[in-house]
């Protein structure tokens, strides 16, 4: 690989947010490099192989939100991108019973009403609830977040837009919009629902990845979070990337590089280097130095600002907005390989939720408490957790007959507690152990087996996502998805069209708009802006 | 003798109906060829993803199976298809066509050369009657052999080591081998998909046992049982055709000249002129450089798809139809079998339009799509041709 000193643009991290503004880039013929601190890319997109035979995506395990537009603007299938649906999912009681969800219509009906005749009407107009929060927000998931304090032509557009639609709902739904956006899962489910497990099942998507509890206004948005992805047309299906979720990054960098990009690994950034309030280059950690007239950052905002520019170079003003930013750390995963499929006792003969997502919390009071473990600094005592086993339909991630099983835990603090200190450094190894331990109690509630099944675990805790990934606190979101930080107001009010203070120093990760997942749309969003800039008009987005 | 005979209205049980009743949970089934065949039996989604992914079962029995032996059996096959299959060894299998003294396409299937003289032929249309008659004069002996023979077709990336695991060595055979793997037995690498696969070729009573075998072997390996939906799917992907969709079978419809060439459904190549007379070769002389319309591959822009759409030229002329469209969930984008009128299916650039007709929740709307040609399949993994194949 040649390298050359100077590039039409830098992008600083390889995740898949990266990797997407790269590919763009370098289709509309900028010369990029790409700079990863890893020796892979994928950023929390990866896929690893830590024990022979077995591979994890050790960090995101499932995919929904990468938008089907990027997809296809970026061929992605061609270099070998299989996004494979998995459908329904499952709660199981510690009484050995189950709440199973299904994508079939009449088989979830029956199912809900085994637990509440009411609740399994209710859910229509639950559902409907949620769908309408869908349609409105997908169409701005693609577009930038307008400045209403701007008076720029395309600010008065994206404005005049929002306002369209926002008219278009009508007094009562903009009313609901506004709540929806802005109140807690728990009271939404409790506005639907009377049963606990049904609620309790509802409720994990409201927290995922934040730090908030069931209860926590804003957390009904992180839920919509969850549901406005789509896979193949089916808004709110997920699925497993064939070969694990680096998969994903994996064929965003083969379009980069079939499009002239390079990428270098090994390669963290010290410095983003700036003169006159512009930004030049960046410097490496190993002290090389590229030069570059617009350089994206795909760290955190935190990152980026407080870590990697002189303070001296940004309005004290922005230096505290970013500090202000809230991206807690909230969350641990253990990937696991196991020597076979683990029993499920309560499941019957075939399940087929069983190639879901699997819980184990009974109740949304169960989650509140588990949230106020966190507060103090805690590891939950019952925290929830999202496991699933995707070797049940990608034959790639373990050997046959042998199973992989990714499990990602809520809540786990970045600051644990040890003693009068809260801190970071407090994960030590008897602290991963003891998290593991809790974790592996919770599974045995569905699968009691399940550490005979055990051939290796990977545990991974917020303090060491932050250490390998780059994510702030490892908040998985780039930074927590509530209204106060969403929309126009992310990463900071007034500079949500991912350029910054710093003239040609651009964001394109999960901070800016729309913010966290394996979505891509910060990436193609920041490439756009860069192009415009250039006074280029962007191709793609087909739609 | 009084006989009397119950004819059996509707649809009757195929030799592994047991099996796949088991295996249903969503009761979708349909008529093909008068058996009860499953449209899905589980979700066409998983059933797709298992084919693409892991592995698929699918019960092929109700293809129509002709064995046509003797010495003049080369020479009268020969005589009725259009392509040369002379060239196709004992132990090869070969797709083709042939067509009625118009040159319009009969029917197409696959013909295994199970032996020098011995040769099965296996399509979608009843043909024994036609065959009959291509045999005339011919030293060559026609039987039907639908009803005794059984068929089951194991597609997708873990077939190979799913024949593996059930102790069926079939690791030495190219992409259209056939072999006989047991004794009664044959196995071909062949299928509808695309993809890895064979297609396991055994007496209708020896089926239920065959699909236990499979079964078990692929229990550690993802196997499922699919229907026709998900398969569907899969072979729009692989840009094949269907039989009474994307071409009518001349024999069988009422009116006239809805009959295509073998030129106009893209399949020159398996009409072979040089190797002497066949059905059909005078008028597709004729026709070889004049298609009155041509089968096209298409991207459609957007996400949905649309079978039965007509295609416009500019947005303003009439000229053609989708005869098969899907949103491809692995090619990822919205793909289209079409049948679009000379000389517009041959202008570059195109500019060719298909009206999509969409009903959201009691609204109506139209609009204009644009068309765009696609070269090759949609969808070709290098894991359909490799020899040895590979496990997953």
């Amino acid at each position: 690989m040649s390298l050359n000193a100077t590039y039409d643009v830098i992008v600083a991290g390889a995740g898949h947010n990266g990797l997407t503004a790269a590919a763009y880039l370098a289709r509309a013929g900028r010369k990029v490099l790409v700079v990863e601190k890893n020796d892979w890319i994928g950023g929390a997109a990866v896929s690893r192989s830590l024990h022979p035979g077995w591979t994890y995506s050790n960090c995101s395990y499932v995919c929904s939100l990468l938008r089907r537009e990027i997809v296809r603007d970026l061929d992605l299938p061609k270099y070998g991108l299989q996004v494979i649906p998995y459908e329904g999912g499952a709660t199981f009681t510690r009484d050995g019973d189950y709440f199973a969800y299904y994508s079939d219509h009449h088989a979830l009906h029956r199912e809900m009403a085994r637990h509440s005749r009411r609740d399994a009407d209710a859910y229509q107009r639950y559902a409907q609830a949620v769908m309408r929060q869908c349609r409105f927000i997908r169409p701005f998931l693609l577009r930038d977040a307008p400045d209403p304090a701007s008076l720029r032509p395309r600010d008065l557009g994206e404005m005049a837009y929002l306002v369209k639609k926002a008219h278009g709902l009508g007094p009562r739904e903009l009313g609901e919009t506004l709540r929806f956006w802005t109140m807690s899962i728990g009271d939404f489910l409790d506005e639907h629902f009377e049963n606990d497990l049904i609620k309790a099942h509802l409720a994990g998507s409201g927290i995922i990845g934040t730090g908030l509890g069931v209860y926590s206004p804003g957390t009904a948005y992180v839920l919509l979070h969850h549901y406005m992805g789509d896979i193949d047309g089916g808004i709110g299906a997920w699925g497993f990337a064939r070969g694990g979720m680096g998969a994903i990054s994996a064929a965003i960098g083969a379009d980069f590089e079939a499009h002239g990009g390079t990428i270098l690994k090994g390669a963290g950034v010290e410095k983003f280097l700036t003169k006159d309030g512009r930004v030049t280059g960046v410097a490496l950690e190993d002290g090389k130095v590229f030069k570059a007239p617009v350089v994206a950052s795909n760290m955190d905002v935190k990152r980026t600002f407080l870590t990697h520019v002189d303070a001296g170079d940004l309005p004290p003003e922005f230096t505290r907005a970013v500090e202000r930013f809230k991206i807690r750390g909230s969350s641990a995963k253990l990937n696991i390989a196991l020597d076979r499929m683990p029993s499920f006792p309560a499941a019957p003969a075939h399940a087929s939720f069983l190639r879901g997502d699997l819980h184990v919390s009974q109740s949304l009071s169960e989650l509140e408490r588990a949230y106020d473990d966190w507060k103090a600094g805690r590891v939950s005592a019952k925290p929830y957790i999202d496991m699933l086993i995707p070797s049940q339909i990608d034959p790639t991630m373990a050997p046959t007959g042998a199973h992989m099983m990714t499990v990602f835990v809520q809540y786990a603090p970045y600051d644990l507690a040890q003693g009068s200190t809260r801190s970071g450094v407090n994960w030590d190894d008897a602290a991963r152990r003891q998290l593991a331990d809790c974790v592996l109690d919770q599974m045995s509630v569905a699968c009691p087996d399940i550490r005979e099944r055990i051939v290796h675990m990977e545990v991974r805790c917020p303090a060491e996502i932050e250490r390998e990934v780059g994510l702030t606190e490892g908040n998985i979101f780039q930074g927590e998805l509530t209204f106060d930080q969403l929309f126009f107001n992310r990463p900071v009010p007034g500079w949500s069209q991912y350029d910054s203070p710093i003239k040609g120093l651009y964001l394109c990760g999960s901070s800016a708009h729309p913010g966290g997942g394996v979505m891509g749309a910060p990436g193609a969003n920041a490439a756009r802006a860069i192009l415009r800039a250039d006074g280029v008009r962007m191709k793609g987005y087909a739609a | 003798m009084s006989v009397m005979t119950d004819p059996k209205v509707g649809l009757i049980p195929g030799p592994v109906h047991d099996r796949l009743a088991a295996l249903s949970r969503s009761q979708a089934w349909y008529g093909w060829a008068g058996y009860v065949a499953p449209s899905h039996l589980d979700s066409m989604e998983f059933e797709y993803f298992a084919l693409r992914n892991q592995a698929s079962l699918f019960d092929v029995s109700p293809m129509h199976k002709y064995r046509i032996t003797g010495p003049g059996a080369l020479a009268m096959l020969n005589r009725m298809v259009t392509r040369d299959v002379a060239k196709l060894r004992a132990g090869r299998v070969g797709y083709t066509l042939w067509c009625d003294e118009e040159g319009m396409v009969i029917d197409d299937g696959t013909l295994f050369r199970l032996g020098e003289d011995d040769w099965r032929l296996c399509c979608q249309e009843p043909m024994l009657d036609w065959l009959m008659e291509a045999a005339w004069g011919f030293d060559a002996k026609v039987t039907d052999e639908s009803h005794d023979i059984a068929g089951l077709s194991l597609q997708g990336p873990c077939a190979f080591a799913i024949l593996e695991a059930a102790g069926l060595d079939v690791g030495h055979l190219k992409p259209f081998d056939l072999a006989e793997i047991e004794p009664g037995l044959t196995v071909s690498r062949t299928g509808f998909t695309g993809d890895l696969g064979y297609e396991l070729w055994t007496a209708w009573d020896a089926a239920p046992a065959l699909w236990d075998r499979l079964w078990e072997a692929g229990r550690h390996h993802g196997l499922r049982a699919i229907g026709y939906d998900a398969l569907n799917l899969a072979r729009i992907e692989a840009g094949f055709l269907t039989a009474g969709v994307d071409f009518q079978p001349v024999l069988s419809v009422e009116r006239l000249h809805r009959g295509l060439t073998p030129f106009e459904l893209n399949l020159g190549h398996m009409v072979h002129f040089d190797k002497g007379h066949f059905n059909g070769r005078r008028a597709l002389i004729r026709a070889r450089n004049t298609p009155r319309s041509l089968l096209m591959r298409l991207d459609v822009e957007g996400f949905k798809p649309a079978p039965g759409a007509l295609i416009y030229h500019r947005k303003k002329r009439e000229i053609g139809h989708l005869s098969s469209g899907i949103w491809s969930p692995t090619a990822k984008c919205n793909i289209a079998l079409a049948h679009v009128r000379m000389p517009y299916a041959a202008q570059r650039p195109a500019n060719l339009w298909a009206e999509i007709y969409t009903l959201e929740e009691g609204r109506w709307a139209t609009r204009m799509v644009r068309l765009t040609p696609v070269k090759g399949p949609f969808f070709a993994p290098p894991r359909a041709k490799a020899t040895p194949p590979a496990r997953l």
